[in-house]
Parts: C-alpha cells; sequence; structure tokens
C-alpha cells in the first residue's frame, strides 16, 4: 500500500476520497435509521416504566406459558426440518437424478408462500370443516386451535431453511472424499458421520440458528391456526400482539425483547459460524496447491435466498 | 467394495455418483416429508377452491375491498423493493470496496430482519414513527405521517427486504475481477463510466434477483405490516389481512379464493426468480 506506483495503480479502481466518504455516510445513516433505532425503540420501551415493570411483565403467568410454548414449538419443529434438510441436501447434491431441479424448486416453495395462506392450507386440512375434521372430531384429536396446529405451520414456514443452506455447500464439497471413505470399507454411516458432518458443520450451525430464530418468531401462520387462547395457545409474538392491541405498551415490548434478544444471539452466532468458516478456508489455502480440495463459498447468499 | 466398483464400472456415467450409498432411503423420506408438509396442503387449498363455481371464485376475488387490497399490496412492495434495489446496492457496495470502523459490526447487522420477528419490528416500527415516537415526533408538525397509514406499509417492507438485495449482490462485487476495471481505467474510462459500463452489467442480474426476492416477501409479508398500516379497508388493508379477515367471519370459501390467487402469484414469483438465478450463475460462469 505504501508504495506510490501501487497507490497510483490502485487510484484505477476505487473512487475520490468525498465520494468514498459520502457513500460510506449515507448508508450509515440509511442503516441507523432502519435497523439500529427500531432495535434500540424495543429495549427503551420495555423499559420506560423502569425495570421493575419490565421484571413483572415477563413474570406474568400467561407471558411464562407463552415463552414455554414458543420453545416447545422451536424444540420439535428445527428437530424436524434437521433431519429433512440433512436428508434432502445428500440426495440432491450427491446424485443426478430426473426431477431433480423441480424437487430443489419445490423445497423452496414454503419461503414464497405467504404465511398467511401457509396457516389457513392447515386449517382447510384439519379445522372443523376440513378434509380430516370430522375424524378428528370423533377421536377427540385438536390440531386447530391447539398445539399440534402451531407446530405443523412453524414447520412449513421454516421447512427449506436448513436444506437451502446445505444443498449448495454439499455441491460444492463435492463426492471424492465420500467415495474415498467407502472404498477404504466404512459404512454409510460412518462415512456421514466422520467425513461429510465436519465438512459441513458451520453450514448446518448457520442454517440451525436462522430456522430456530424463524420458529420462535413466526406470526402469521401460526396466528391463524392458533386461536389465540391466552396461557394455552399464545406463542410469544401472539402475545405481544395481544399485550400491544390492549395498550399494555410496556408488557408488550418487554415480550418482545426477549425476542430481540434471541434475534442479537442469533447474528452473534451467525458471524461467528461465518468467520470460523472463513478462516478455515484461509488456512487451507495457505497449504500447499496439492492439498487444495474445498471449493470457497459465501454462506450469507443461501440464507438470503 | 472391490465387486461393487466392478459392478458400477460399466454405467460409466452414473458409477461416481452411485459408489455413495443412502440415495433411495433419503430420497424416499425428502419426498414423503415434502408431501406431508407442503403439497398435500397446498393442494387441500386448490381442491376447496374447485367446489365453488366460477361465480362464487370470481365475486370472492375481485370484490372492491379485494381489489384494493391487491393495488395496495403490489404497489407498496414494488416501491419498497425498488428503494431496496438502490439502497441495498449501496450498502453492498460500502461493504465489499470500503475500509472503514466498525465494518464487521454493520455487516452482521444487515441480517436483522431475517432473525428479529415480525411482529416485534412492526410494534417498534410503529412505535417511532406514531405522533409521539423518536422519529414522529419531529415528522407530524411537518405534516408528514408515516405511521397508519399506505406510507407506514412501504417503510415496513423496506425492512424487511434489504437484507435480500444486499445479500445477493455482495458475494457477486466480491468476486468481481479488478483487472476489467484496470482494464477500463488504462483505456481512458473514467470512474462513473467504469461503474456503469463494466461494474454494473456484471451485478445486474444478482440485483434484479434481490429485487425480485425482496418483491416477493413484501407480496406475502403480514407480521411487520399489520401494525404500522392502521388497517382502513379500502385505503391500508393488505390482501393477507382481508384472508384473515374473512377467516373471522367464518367466510372460509371466500378466504381459500383470494389465498388462491396469492398462491398463483407467488408461485410465478418462485419460477421468476428461478430463472433470474439461472441467468445469473450463467452470467457469471459457473456451472448451473
Amino acid at each position: 500500500m505504501s508504495s506510490p506506483i501501487i497507490r497510483r495503480a490502485e487510484a484505477g479502481t476505487t473512487e475520490a476520497a468525498w465520494v468514498r466518504y459520502t457513500l460510506i455516510g449515507i448508508t450509515l445513516v440509511f442503516l441507523f435509521l432502519f435497523l439500529v433505532l427500531p432495535l434500540a425503540a424495543v429495549f427503551a420501551e420495555a423499559m420506560r416504566k423502569g425495570f421493575d415493570a419490565y421484571w413483572e411483565a415477563l413474570k406474568e403467568p400467561d407471558a411464562w406459558s407463552a415463552i414455554c410454548l414458543t420453545l416447545i414449538t422451536a424444540l420439535i419443529a428445527v428437530p424436524l426440518n434437521l433431519v429433512f434438510g440433512v436428508a434432502a441436501a445428500w440426495c440432491i447434491a450427491k446424485y443426478e437424478f430426473k426431477g431433480k431441479s423441480v424437487l430443489t424448486t419445490l423445497v423452496d416453495l414454503p419461503f414464497s408462500v405467504s404465511p398467511v395462506v401457509a396457516g389457513l392450507v392447515y386449517v382447510l386440512m384439519f379445522g372443523a370443516q376440513g378434509w380430516f375434521g370430522p375424524w378428528l372430531q370423533e377421536h377427540d384429536v385438536k390440531v386447530i386451535f391447539a398445539v399440534p396446529g402451531i407446530v405443523l405451520a412453524t414447520v412449513f414456514v421454516t421447512f427449506p431453511f436448513i436444506a437451502r443452506e446445505l444443498i449448495p455447500l454439499m455441491q460444492a464439497q463435492g463426492n471424492e472424499e465420500e467415495q474415498a471413505a467407502i472404498v477404504l470399507g466404512a459404512t454409510g454411516w460412518q462415512t456421514f458421520w466422520y467425513v461429510t458432518l465436519p465438512n459441513i458443520k458451520w453450514g448446518l450451525i448457520y442454517g440451525v440458528i436462522l430456522c430456530n430464530a424463524r420458529a420462535m418468531g413466526e406470526f402469521g401462520a401460526v396466528s391463524v391456526v392458533s386461536g389465540h387462547i391466552r396461557g394455552q395457545t399464545n406463542t410469544m409474538p401472539l402475545h405481544v400482539e395481544i399485550l400491544y392491541n390492549e395498550y399494555q405498551s410496556v408488557a408488550a415490548f418487554a415480550v418482545a425483547s426477549l425476542l430481540a434478544l434471541l434475534a442479537l444471539v442469533t447474528l452473534v452466532i451467525k458471524s461467528v459460524a461465518e468467520w470460523r468458516h472463513e478462516r478455515e478456508m484461509k488456512a487451507i489455502g495457505n497449504l500447499p496447491p496439492e492439498n487444495i480440495k474445498a471449493a470457497p463459498l459465501d454462506l450469507s447468499l443461501k440464507a438470503a435466498s | 467394495m472391490l465387486s461393487s466398483s466392478a459392478a458400477a464400472t460399466p454405467a460409466k456415467c452414473r458409477a461416481p455418483a452411485r459408489v455413495l450409498p443412502g440415495f433411495k432411503i433419503t430420497l424416499g423420506y425428502t419426498l414423503m416429508y415434502l408431501c406431508l408438509i407442503v403439497l398435500i396442503p397446498l393442494s387441500a387449498l386448490v381442491f376447496k377452491t374447485f367446489t365453488l363455481t366460477w361465480d362464487q371464485f370470481w365475486a370472492a376475488v375481485t370484490g372492491p375491498r379485494v381489489m384494493a387490497s391487491y393495488r395496495l399490496t403490489f404497489g407498496a412492495s414494488l416501491i419498497a423493493a425498488l428503494v431496496n434495489m438502490v439502497f441495498g446496492l449501496l450498502v453492498a457496495w460500502v461493504l465489499v470496496r470500503y475500509q472503514f470502523f466498525g465494518k464487521k459490526v454493520v455487516d452482521a447487522l444487515v441480517d436483522l430482519p431475517f432473525a428479529l420477528p415480525t411482529a416485534v419490528a412492526g410494534i417498534s416500527l410503529t412505535a417511532l414513527l406514531a405522533g409521539n415516537g423518536w422519529v414522529g415526533q419531529y415528522l407530524e408538525p411537518m405534516g408528514i405521517q408515516l405511521a397508519f397509514n399506505p406510507n407506514g406499509i412501504v417503510i415496513a417492507l423496506i425492512f424487511i427486504g434489504l437484507p435480500f438485495v444486499v445479500r445477493t449482490v455482495q458475494p457477486v462485487l466480491e468476486d468481481a475481477e479488478k483487472e476489467l476495471e484496470e482494464a477500463a481505467t488504462c483505456l481512458g474510462a473514467s470512474r462513473w463510466q467504469t461503474f456503469t459500463r463494466v461494474i454494473f452489467p456484471s451485478i445486474a442480474p444478482a440485483l434484479l434477483t434481490g429485487f425480485a426476492m425482496a418483491f416477493a416477501r413484501g407480496m406475502g409479508e403480514y407480521g411487520s405490516v399489520i401494525f404500522i398500516a392502521g388497517n382502513m379497508p379500502m385505503i391500508s388493508e393488505i390482501t393477507p389481512l382481508i384472508i384473515i379477515g374473512k377467516l373471522e367471519q367464518y367466510d372460509y370459501a371466500g378466504a381459500t379464493a383470494v389465498a388462491t390467487v396469492m398462491l398463483v402469484i407467488s408461485f410465478i414469483l418462485l419460477l421468476v426468480i428461478n430463472g433470474l438465478q439461472t441467468w445469473q450463475r450463467r452470467h457469471s460462469g459457473a456451472p448451473v
């Protein structure tokens, strides 16, 4: 950087200083207004009447049961989609077969369906007038306006997260390592556990935490199937809505602040996973060329799609 | 082991893939799970629609309130996605090309709309923009109302859609070849000419993909919008809210009909995004 020749060469691929500082300035102001302020407002509104009022709002039994229901929902939905994500990534990334691109598109489908429509389809399946409604009523099973419906709607909305993360990652890594393991006598399960899993672990963590954040925060789909029964079928986001509509602003923002904390933790874990992955890629890059095999990847792109 | 690889040799093109076990079981599980969770429930929607007569369906999806909600949802998503296209490109550019203090934090923060539950974003933006909020108290005296009207919907959708554009453009900018820009400069292009003639064409497919994703997300968005919209019929009522309203009146047929229209729109957008991504990969020279 110090040599004047290099500096002059760089001048061809960058902008004048005032352009740079203006662009950085506009970006920071924009992100401050649209990202930092809303986040700060959640905590400020929650603390408006002091810490005691905040704490009282969180200790309330209805808030507590909403927290529990949210945790249970995520504990069921995330593992289900994790198993699916790994299975789907394995068959889509490691094999060639007819209809593969159709399958990949269908896996993405829940991302583009409106959450409200996602909730509605389960009402049409399991609701009182739905396909299985009469049968369920006969056997005294409640799905809609009960916990199973909430779990199903959450599974639907978070369906593609982990698969979307793993498919491009496993495609980029290719099959050679797994084939070597099989030829050397490993079973399929050993191959997955000792060869594939260490290679995809950061992508997997990334997918799981994003899936978890969405599962805990889903609002639209869950709101259609939940029935809003306080203390029974209210998840945290739904509880926030009820409190807010009852003008209990501090209580609403107190519960919301827990969800905002969850979002911050998610961002931290996500960034750490990204940095660790980059460092591992760099370490591979520093090896002599014959040892290079893993392809570079960008985690964030897949999260976006 | 030896026999299995020997047996696989004749079918040369398929041989390398089939060495790995687990194809049938993973594909079977994937298809079963996909059918149970996604395809069968969505087909319930289609079948329910077919129980309506054409006139019933048409009346349900073209009522004046519903038509107004289409215009609003489409218009607000379009404006928000356009704003995101401009600012998303700017954010991606600044994050890739410039160094400044706190860049890593800013980079991580861009994903906030993915991680923050939509209902939380909704009430927080409302609190900011309402007449007594941090931002609203300065705008109100100037006669600018951003909450409880269509303006608020656009703001909420800008928040929700921003990371889609940034995260699709960012990796493409990172991979862009500096040699091309150096060549352009050597050939006498100004920096602006280099941007519009060299850099912009190479990121245009990614930018359009991000735009389409932000637009698609905006069309279906519910949680963040309903708090800030004010939800007045004909003025600030979005289409997903129409479905909820019909459901609350036990008008399942009407809700289904409108939901089918939305499902068809999301199918079309999904195909458009897929096409754009294929174009983008071909553009960057990577295998499709």
